[in-house]
């Protein structure tokens, strides 16, 4: 049976204002599904972003949501947390405003383990501003700020979340679209800070720039450098080469914070 | 017994003609009319709904 989105979709905001074939759409699809078979209550759920183009998605969902100031969706999220630990905060953003902008937040988010999901859209570049390069643009790509190569090193955003640690971190793609709200629906369903990076394409500001012909090329690109967890797992490094692990990265549990603080308040009231 | 059609309904204010339906459809059932998507071969559908999973403009809805 078709998927009803109407149900979760705010009247008269489609279209969206992302461009022809970016995948931003496919992942709040997987969203809208996982916010669907957790039966997550409108007046329950509230999706905090930053700014970009990934940060444009609660305006289009309807339900409690927040769009705050350039990287500081994890501040916001925190603060909505903490006034109401019970509600289930969802924060999404772009690759540009999770870990450079707000790179800071992200850490110290990942660090604190409060319950949020925070779902990254990483498209390799800031596409909103006019494709600047950002901190995961991959060496020797090419953005409107590096036309001769990227020099830099780009970021493994999953292995900064569990260095930063926190206790649930997945990745999916656009390209598989099914499971991405697999991912979501577990991560939300996890009791601590998790991150899911969907690996994204950007066919405006990042495939025209890099030799990707059409959308195609790009959800094509996205299929041959995903490898799920359990198959790298028989592969040899030299295979692992240039590939991208898929799926649940890392699971552990950890004491959550806003618990942890409700201890906090009962010591100091105890001690009047 | 007559095989039962699904129904394709394309919402064409939505279509932003970016292919990924037409190239994604293992079948072929879609094709590109002007910058808009619309329904070629119906009776080949197999009804695997990857249009409509992989459409990022919400614009395409299948009924099996």
């Amino acid at each position: 049976m078709a998927f009803d989105y109407d149900k979760y979709i705010r009247p008269g905001k489609l279209p969206h204002i992302w461009c022809p074939g970016c995948g931003h759409g496919i992942v709040m699809k997987g969203l809208i599904r996982a916010m669907d078979s957790l039966n997550l209550k409108k007046e329950d759920t509230c999706i905090v972003s930053g700014i970009g183009c990934a940060s444009r998605l609660p305006g289009y969902i309807d339900c409690c949501t927040l769009h705050t100031a350039h990287g500081r969706a994890a501040a916001f999220a925190t603060g909505v947390k903490m006034a109401k630990p019970e509600m289930n905060v969802i924060l999404c953003g772009g690759d540009g405003d999770g870990t450079a902008i707000g790179g800071n937040h992200f850490i110290h988010a990942c660090r604190r383990n409060i319950n949020m999901t925070y779902i990254i859209m990483n498209n390799y570049i800031y596409g909103m501003t006019g494709g600047q390069f950002s901190p995961c643009t991959p060496t020797g790509a090419k953005a409107s700020t590096t036309p001769y190569g990227n020099p830099d090193p780009g970021f493994d955003i999953a292995k900064l979340a569990i260095g930063a640690g926190a206790t649930f971190v997945a990745r999916g793609t656009a390209y598989h679209a099914a499971q991405i709200d697999k991912l979501i629906a577990e991560a939300i369903q996890h009791k601590g800070f998790s991150v899911v990076e969907i690996l994204d394409d950007c066919p405006t500001t990042y495939g025209r720039r890099n030799k990707y012909r059409s959308v195609i090329d790009m959800m094509n690109r996205l299929k041959e450098v995903a490898v799920p967890v359990k198959a790298a797992e028989k592969m040899t490094a030299e295979q692992l080469e240039g590939k991208v692990l898929t799926g649940v990265l890392h699971k552990v549990e950890k004491p959550e914070y806003t618990e942890e603080y409700a201890k906090v308040i009962q010591r100091a009231q105890a001690a009047k | 017994m007559e095989k039962k059609l699904p129904t394709i309904e394309i919402v064409e204010k939505y279509c932003k003609g970016c292919h990924i339906c037409v190239e994604f459809c293992p079948t072929k059932v879609l094709e590109m009319k002007g910058f808009v998507v619309a329904v070629k071969n119906l009776e080949a559908c197999i009804k695997c709904m990857q249009c409509e999973l992989r459409c990022p403009d919400f614009a395409i809805k299948v009924t099996p």
